[in-house]
Parts: structure tokens; sequence; C-alpha cells
């Protein structure tokens, strides 16, 4: 091992023999420990004692994960199109250099190389806030479309959301009359619906209105313009949604049919199935405490670059940028799995 | 050299004036901020008992709510209303679980005795024990300001839905606080436990070898595996209990589509190897009790050894037989059933062991003896009658009974049992004082006496129906509960003179030897109490079980080792 062989040598260098009081250690050679070496090991051993207990943590979710989708992979199959695969992937890359620059960061520390190391420990910051700040893109996006967890999913704002923001021209609400086709501007290519599911489209979108309702999906929403329609069925929308609405036979859209939406660029076949906010529940879950994770990698990373620059570190010592690095890839691992898992379904 | 055994320094021999752990630096921060085991261990002792008491005096409550059967029946009912019972016996679950006995023997006496018994100057990580100490505070914190926030009635085990629903001030509640505190205590569990695999792994000086070890060790590290392992799937299932309760995310709600008995597969999955958790550390202290006390060697060593590891990785495969009634597929009841009675083989393993041990010993009845042999009379029922819990069929009769409730007291409390044993044992080396022989061993028969008139009826209530945590019930369990809620209070007077004879103690109580019972593990072979940095060099490894090697001094009023009586070492 080429850290062991690093350290060895030097444990017997800065540990002066015979010196059973223990003064004149090498400076971060804490009491208890007899050599350099042994305080490593014992540090490395501690690290991946705790990354078990991470990998244990992101367990239960990958548990719930496999429960879900076991008992109802409908719900995964419709609702993983809604994440955005292009920043997933871009995600990815990101967080896979940041761990490329974090492992030659520990390599350059090794080696005794300061600056070197002060400068890959920034990039690898750096790697984490990009990670951050495209996590938050994609996160406004679900919150702005209603596809959140439990009780706050809200399956009519992902067709008004889509609709306003890509200024597309007519909005499912105004079918809720029950003419003519309605455009769903989703991913910037406007597509009528047919007409009969564009209906219950519009009825479902409407979602409380429809439900609690009934007289004002009819009367309000028959307006002349579709635009008014869709801004008064996005300020209904802004009502919290109680909890009746959202019971199964409501929130239930049943457009038979080829009605395709288009998200992203990806293709939404077939009916939503029933409780589609699992998926979000999951998907909020996993990448919020993969999230928590990075930022706590992002403050570690943080405090070595601090140390790294006020020279803590040397070809002696390193090892706490070993077990930030560690833990960074730990944190990397962990977004592996859940790219495909939340991304990638077919 | 003396420092290799100051046992046979005479001089050295109980006298405070020299440099040992509590008088190495003084003021509150010396304390406060110590990174030194031995005086986190203290602080752990002094939080878990005083906690201890907390929780028993909720029991004590409880017992005496329960001595009529109904409001109609007049009397003490009338003090604690129903809603007040149900708090009541929550914080007496969570209290006792989750803060004294999970962390009672490996956090406050494995934190003072593993590294003297191992023969290194301080945990691998002390910071870390020390920022584990401080989790531990904040997470009682917490859980105790539940009270404030109009307490918590869902029984220790949190259940779903109740516990996402109920609340008596909203969506807070008292739940959130005990559930993020129980979240606190459980990484405060981990740190623990991955600083004393971290110790024993690579702290362990030339010679002891992983046979040499003391079979405590043996217990606190299989302990530690599982605090490790099991504790994070606690953390992320109350984690998504909070998100359940604060945000909705309806995985454990049936009205949302989720299964609340998935929240019961995961709260088992940590809990019931917590109970493992509880015990082993346990039965670690016992094998030495027994030992030491006996004077013979332990008897099987190996397999007492192998039997705890056994023990903690079985433990992960039988949390389903929580869930016999829940709905769980009867296929995987049975597999759980049966491996829930496979683990009766290590535990009877280490009973019979220790029974061999007393065979033919010169059995000494110390206090800590005294603890020692009522946790193995406890134990024993409570393990058996586990093995009927176990049972699929029988299960369904007994479950949420009295029987449960008196099933796992004689287990945990069992714990507890050694774990006072355990203070006793190891008191002179803590305080540098030895404690009053007579009112100390008068405290244990008390406290045996009362536990067994406490819980033993209840094995009898709970086979004719008596439901556990009711607050009213039908006037023929009057007598049961009666004699029950008196066993109690016997434990009161146990447990007070108990305090009593500590406190004598630390006033007036005699010097302690470095060894007074004639042990042999390492711990005893430096001061009473030890200097700051425990060891100035290694001691000799020797075999911990050997008590060929001792003998009594008269002089030292403790034992030494035979050849280095009053003189430099002549072994070694």
């Amino acid at each position: 091992m080429q850290m062991a062989d690093a350290a060895h040598p030097i444990s017997h260098a800065a540990v002066p023999h015979g010196d059973a009081h223990g003064h004149g250690h090498h400076p971060n050679l804490e009491h208890h420990f007899d050599s350099l070496t042994q305080q490593f090991d014992a540090g490395k051993l501690g690290m991946w004692l705790f990354l078990a207990t991470e990998v244990l943590l992101f367990g239960g979710l990958f548990c719930a994960y496999a429960i879900f989708r076991r008992n109802h992979p409908e719900v995964f199959m419709y609702a993983h199109q809604y994440l955005d695969t292009t920043w997933g992937a871009i995600n990815t890359v990101v967080l896979l250099v940041s761990s490329f620059t974090m492992a030659w960061a520990v390599t350059a520390s090794q080696r005794g190389q300061r600056n070197l190391t002060s400068l890959l420990l920034a990039l690898t910051f750096l790697g984490g806030v990009g990670f951050m700040v495209i996590k938050a893109i994609e996160y406004q996006h679900k919150f702005h479309d209603g596809l959140m967890w439990g009780t706050h999913y809200d399956p009519s704002k992902h067709g008004h959301g889509h609709g306003e923001g890509h200024g597309a021209a007519a909005h499912g609400a105004a079918a809720a009359a029950g003419h003519a086709a309605a455009g769903d501007g989703r991913g910037g290519a406007a597509e009528s619906h047919a007409a009969g599911a564009a209906a219950s489209a519009g009825a479902a979108g409407d979602h409380g209105a429809s439900a609690a309702h009934p007289e004002a999906t009819t009367s309000v929403h028959a307006p002349e313009t579709p635009g008014q329609g869709a801004s008064a069925a996005a300020a209904d929308a802004d009502v919290p949604p109680e909890r009746a609405p959202l019971e199964p036979s409501q929130v239930a859209l049943a457009p038979s049919g080829p009605a395709g939406l288009h998200v992203g660029g990806h293709d939404l076949h077939g009916p939503r199935p029933d409780n589609v906010h699992w998926f979000f529940g999951v998907y909020f879950t996993m990448t919020g405490l993969h999230g928590l994770h990075v930022l706590a990698g992002m403050a570690v990373i943080g405090w070595l670059f601090v140390r790294s620059v006020r020279g803590d570190f040397s070809a002696d010592y390193f090892t706490p940028v070993d077990l930030g690095g560690l833990y960074w890839h730990l944190v990397d691992l962990i977004w592996i799995f859940l790219f495909p898992l939340l991304y990638l379904i077919h | 050299m003396s420092s290799l055994n100051p046992a046979a320094a005479g001089p050295l021999v109980g006298a405070p004036a020299t440099d040992n752990y509590l008088t190495h630096s003084r003021g509150f921060w010396s304390w406060a901020a110590t990174l030194d085991h031995k005086r986190i261990g203290v602080m752990y002792l002094v939080g878990i008992f005083t906690m201890f008491l907390v929780g028993g005096l909720f029991a004590v409550l409880l017992r005496s709510v329960l001595l009529t059967p109904d409001a109609a029946a007049g009397g003490v009912k009338t003090i604690v209303d129903a809603n007040m019972y149900n708090r009541f016996f929550t914080l007496h679950g969570a209290v006792m679980v989750f803060i004294v006995i999970i962390p009672g023997i490996p956090a406050a006496l494995g934190n003072f005795v593993l590294p003297l018994m191992l023969g290194a100057k301080d945990v691998a990580f002390p910071r870390l024990n020390l920022c584990s100490f401080y989790l531990w505070l904040i997470g009682t914190g917490m859980a105790l300001s539940s009270l404030y926030w109009g307490g918590v009635d869902t029984g220790w085990t949190f259940y779903t839905p109740y516990s996402t629903k109920v609340g008596s001030s909203g969506a807070f509640g008292g739940v959130v606080p005990v559930v993020a505190g129980a979240f606190v205590l459980g990484f405060s569990s981990i740190f623990t436990g991955l600083n004393f695999i971290v110790t024993i792994h690579k702290l362990r000086p030339p010679g002891m070898t992983w046979f040499r070890m003391p079979l405590f060790l043996w217990g606190t590290y299989a302990t530690a595996v599982i605090q490790v392992l099991a504790t994070p799937v606690l953390g992320i299932t109350l984690l998504l209990l909070l998100a359940e309760r604060l945000l909705g995310i309806g995985f454990f709600d049936s009205e949302l589509g989720g299964d609340p008995v998935l929240f019961q597969h995961f709260f088992w999955f940590y809990s019931h190897p917590a109970v493992y958790i509880m015990i082993l550390p346990a039965m670690g202290v016992m094998s030495e009790l027994i030992s030491v006390f006996s004077h013979k060697h332990i008897f099987g060593y190996k397999f007492i050894a192998f039997s705890s590891v056994a023990i903690a990785i079985l433990g992960f495969l039988v949390w389903g037989h929580h869930m016999f009634t829940s709905g769980q597929s009867e296929l995987l009841g049975v597999i759980f059933s049966a491996i829930t009675f496979s683990i009766a083989i290590p535990s009877a393993v280490k009973m019979f062991n220790w029974l061999t041990t007393l065979y033919k010993g010169s059995i000494d009845f110390k206090a800590p003896m005294c603890y020692a042999l009522s946790f193995m009379w406890i134990f024993g029922i409570g393990g058996l009658t586990g093995l009927f819990l176990g049972m699929m069929g029988l299960d369904q009769h007994l479950h949420d009974t009295y029987f449960v409730v008196a099933h796992f007291h004689y287990v945990m409390a069992g714990t507890i049992f050694v774990f006072f044993g355990a203070i006793h044992y190891w008191w002179p080396k803590m305080t540098g004082r030895m404690y009053d022989e007579g009112s100390a061993v008068l405290a244990s028969i008390l406290m045996f006496i009362g536990f067994n008139l406490t819980f033993f009826v209840q094995f009898m209530m709970g086979t004719r129906g008596m439901p556990r945590r009711y607050y009213e019930y039908r006037p023929e369990f009057q007598m049961g509960h009666v004699i029950s809620s008196i066993g109690s209070y016997v434990m009161l007077a146990a447990v007070l003179l108990l305090i009593y004879t500590m406190i004598r103690s630390l006033r007036s109580g005699r010097p302690a030897p470095a060894n007074p019972w004639g042990a042999g593990s390492m711990e005893w072979q430096c001061a009473s109490p030890p200097p700051h940095d425990n060891f100035k060099t290694p001691p000799p490894v020797v075999d911990a079980y050997d008590y060929e090697s001792l003998e009594w001094d008269e002089r030292v009023g403790g034992y030494v080792h035979r050849g280095r009586r009053g003189g430099p070492a002549a072994a070694h």
C-alpha cells in the first residue's frame, strides 16, 4: 500500500526512541498512539466504519425504493420520465470529476505538494457547488410543477406550469368546457390532446377544483380565452391541496389512448397510475439526503482547504485529506447508484 | 519498576495525594472539555444514573396509578389522568431504552474500563468520545423537552400511523422532539461503538491477542458491531417518520398508499438488535463477575467469546418475531420463529459456562456477585419466556399482554442488575474508595425480591389476558397489580439504599487497594483510581482469569501478584 509505505518511515523517524513519556513526539501524533502509522490506521478504520454506517443509512432508503418499485413498477415507469436525464447526467459527470480531483488531492498531499493540494481541494469544492446548483435547478422545476411528495403532490401544476413556462398557447383547463383540443406545451412542443382525453385531463388537472368545487369547474373554467382559464386554474392550483382531493379515484387520470405528453423530449405513454407521489417521495428523500451529504462533504473539503493553505499537511501527515477523500468518494458512489435507479429506469 | 505493579508499592495504595485522573486537573472545564476516557465514563455514569432515576420515577408513578382498576374505584387514578398515564409509560420506555440501558454499560462503564482492560492509554478517538457524550446530553434534553411540547403517548415504538397523525399540539406535538432526540442518541451510540471497535482493533498492546482479551471486551466488541450496523437503520427510520409527520411524505401512511407495516419492519430491524446492544455488554460483565467472585478460571472462554459474536449476528435476523400479528406472511413468520429459537443456543452456552464456572468455585457473596447471581435467575426466566413468545401460535394469544411486558423486563432489567453489579465491581477503581459491603448486599437482595415481586405476577396476568399499556382494567386483575406495585416500591427502596451506600462510600469509604477483588484483568494492575494516562508503559499481558498467581496481601488490603509482593517485580 502506498499510504502505509508513506507513513511507515515517518513513524520511525518522527518518534524519538526510548522516550516512554511521550514528550517530543511528532506534533500531529496524539498521546495515546505509539506511532503515526498506528494513528493513521486507526483513523482509516474509523472512517471505513463510519462509511459503513452511511451505507446502511441509505440502505434503508434503497430498501424502501425496492419495496415500492416491486409493488408498483408502473408508478416508477410513469413518473421517472419527469426527471431530467440531461441534468442528471451532467451532475454525474460533475461529481465524477470532483472525485477525480479529490483523489488527485490526496496523492498530492501525500507527496507534500501543498499548493497543488490546495488547488485540487478548491476544484473539488467547486464540483460540489456545481452539483448543488444543478440540483437546485432541478428541484425548482419540480416544485414549480407540483411534482412533489405525498400530500404536496399536485398533478395539476405540471400541466399548467410547463404550459405557461414555455409560452404554449392553450391549456388543459380550457378543455374543461368539453370542447376543442387543448395544447399542452410541455417541453416547448405544444401537442394536442384528443378532446375526450383532454377533458378528463382538465378535470383531473383541476384536482381540487373538480373534486371540491364541481360548480366552479364548469362555470369559472369556461372562459372565452384559454389564457384566462389557465391563470384561473393556476390560481386554483395555488390553493394548498387538501387530502381528500388527492384520493386515488379523484387524481386518477385515465386518458386512454395515445395522448402523449411531451416532457423534456420524452414521451409519456399510458395513463397516470395511482400514487405517483411515491416516486417523488422516494426521489426527494434519496436525493435530499444525498444533497445533505454533499453539503457535509463540502464543509469537510472547505475545512481541509483552509488547513492545506495554512500548511498543516505534509508528506508526514495527510490523514485528514485521506479520510475526507474517502468520505467524498462515498458521496459520489451513492449518487452513482441514485442516478440510474431514479433517472434511467426502463 | 513499581509502575508495572502499583499494587506492590504499598505507600501508593489509596493515597489520594498522588496524581490520579480525578486530581490531575481541576475546575469545571477540566471535566466538561476532558478527553480522558475515564472522566467521560464518569460523566456518562452520573448522567445515565440520573436518567435511570427519572425513568424509574415514571415507572413508580405508573405502578401507583395501576393500584386501582378504574376511576370508579376511586383512589390514585384521579392523580394522573389517562392521557398523562400514556405519556408516562411512553417516556418510561423511551428513557429506559434509548437513554439508560443502551448506553448504560458500554458508554459509562465500557468507556472507563475498556482502555484499561486492554492496556491502552485511551480510546482511539477521544474527541469523538466526548462528542458522543454531548450528543447523549442533547438527545436526552430533546427527548425530555417533549413534556413541554405536550408529551408523547405513542409508546416507545412510535408505531405509525398513530405517531404521524396524533399529537397534542398539531404537527409538531411531542413526537417530533422525542424522535429527533432518539435520532441524536443513535449517533451518540454509533460513535461509541465505532470508537470501541477501532480501539480493540488498533490499540491492543503487544501480547494482547484476541483470545487473551477479557470477555467483557468480547461482549463490548460484539455490541459495538451491532451499534455500528443497526443504528443507522434506526436513523433513517426516524428521519422518514419525521418527514412523514412534518412534510407528509406518505411512505407509512395507508391513506396515501403507504405501508404502516413497513415502519414496523424498519423499526424492529434496529430495535431487535438493540435488545442485544443492551444484553451483550451485560453478559460480558457477567463473565468477569462470575469468574472473579468464584476465584476460578472462566470455563469455556472461546465458547463464551464466540457466542457473543453469534448472538450479534443472529440478532439481526429475528426482527420479524415482533410482527407475528401484524400481517406478515406465514412463511416469513416461520423463518423468524425458527431463527428466534436458534438464538437461544448461544445464550444458553453462556449460561451453562457461567454455571460450570461456579461449580466447585470458592464463591464470594460480595455485592457484585449477588447481582450477577440475580441476573442468572432473571435472565434465565427472561430468556425462556422469550421462547414462548417466539412461537407463532402462542404469540397470537400473548402478544401485547403483560406477559410480553414481564418478558422484556426480565431481559432488559436483567441488564440493569448487571449494571448495578458492575458499578459495585468497578467502584473502587473509579473512586478509589471501598463501599460498605453489608448495605450493598442488602440493597441487591431487596432489588431481587422487589423485581420478582413486580414482574413475575405479570406473567400470570398476561396469560389471563391483561393487555399491556392499559390505564383501566377489570377488577379480577387488581390483586396482581397490587402485588406488582408493591414490588416496585421495594425496588425503589433498594435503589435508594444503593444511592445511600455509594454516597457514604464517597464520603467515608476506606481507600481502595489496586486489586480489592483478586481479579486478573489489567485494569486492576494500575492504582485505584488510575493515573491520568493509565499505564506509563504497557503492563505485561497475563491470562485475565488466572487467579493462582494472586494472593491476599494484608499490608495493602488487596490482592497482589505472587512473587511480586513487597518488592520489585520478580516475574517478567
